[in-house]
């Protein structure tokens, strides 16, 4: 089977969904089913002193969904670190070394930090977390990352929630011509095609979160970025036709009636 | 006492661990980390590990996100 590898773990599903700006928890839930994804991502924040009990995010992800904190909103190497630690209390001792690493720069365009990241990868990756690091699509970057020993690189196709879609192909052929761990393209991702035609350029996975959340039918966009993500799996193991200028006939030349 | 819960600067009775802290505050939540100046603190020592005056503390939880 072609199964996704990532810090010592197999996955069937190529697609990493986010539980993020979900209308409600029942939506949300029947998206992540849809989506076939085997891990979410969820985030990192205090407890409100003034709300207790409120429901629970995590009664409404399907069990045997694995989890990845990811450390969203933080902008310095430390708050990163630091929330990666809690992430491994929250999960009772870490029942899943794999963590999302996001260390942004500005809140306008919420582009990675970095500098700020490859320091908080440093640490993490001495610690014993499995570190998936978002990034830019800048192949300097990936390969620092990787060199901190990262578990993969996940460089952004567009700015994240922006729905963009692959904005640079071409810093992207050129990370995954370099890349000795898997690349997955995390964020930028709008609709269904985007998923394909990271896909078919031999991308690993694909971490999507507004695409889904953000769609007018959640469910139905679920499912259509699963199919869209395998589609494309398929099309790059099978291996594109090259590109030519002119036309090659399909059907044979000679034996044509009148000729 | 005072202490520094969540960013919030709370009035804390003498004498709480993290485990009463928690009670103190009514959370019952299955999936509560707790972080006491920086340093985090493993669930099996919340019965033990003591809040003291000018603490700074994080009480976090998981909430959806990307």
């Amino acid at each position: 089977m072609d199964k996704l590898v990532l810090g010592g773990r197999e996955f069937s599903s190529r697609l990493v969904v986010g539980t993020g700006k979900y209308k409600d928890f029942p939506t949300m839930k029947a998206a992540l089913e849809a989506s076939g994804a085997e891990m979410v991502t969820v985030a990192v924040r205090r407890l409100d002193l003034a709300a207790k009990g409120e429901a629970s995010l995590l009664h409404w992800i399907p069990k045997q969904m694995l989890l990845l904190p990811n450390t969203a909103g933080c902008f310095n190497a430390e708050d990163a670190v630091r929330t990666c630690r809690l992430a491994r209390e929250l999960q009772l001792g870490g029942e899943n070394p794999l963590v999302k690493l996001e260390v942004l720069s500005d809140p306008k365009t919420l582009l990675p930090d970095v500098e700020e990241t490859i320091k908080a990868a440093r640490q993490l990756v001495s610690e014993g977390f499995r570190v998936l690091p978002y990034t830019n699509d800048d192949p300097v970057a990936a390969r620092k990352l990787e060199e901190a020993g990262c578990a993969a690189v996940m460089p952004l196709g567009a700015p994240i929630g922006s729905g963009l879609g692959l904005r640079n192909p071409y810093s992207l052929q050129m990370i995954l011509e370099q890349a000795k761990v898997p690349v997955i393209v995390d964020a930028g991702v709008g609709t269904a095609s985007d998923c394909a035609i990271c896909m078919e350029m031999g991308v690993a996975g694909l971490l999507v979160n507004t695409a889904i959340s953000g769609a007018k039918d959640p469910v139905a966009m679920a499912r259509a970025i699963a199919l869209a993500t395998e589609a494309g799996r398929l099309a790059f193991v099978a291996g594109r036709i090259p590109r030519k200028l002119y036309g090659s006939a399909s059907s044979p030349i000679g034996g044509v009636i009148g000729s | 006492m005072r202490a520094t819960v969540n960013g919030e600067q709370v009035e804390l009775p003498e004498g709480l661990t993290v485990a009463g802290l928690l009670q103190h505050l009514g959370f019952k939540a299955e999936r509560i980390a707790v972080e006491r100046n920086g340093q985090v603190v493993k669930k099996a020592r919340h019965g033990e590990e003591p809040v003291q005056a000018d603490d700074v503390l994080e009480i976090v939880t998981f909430v959806g996100g990307g």
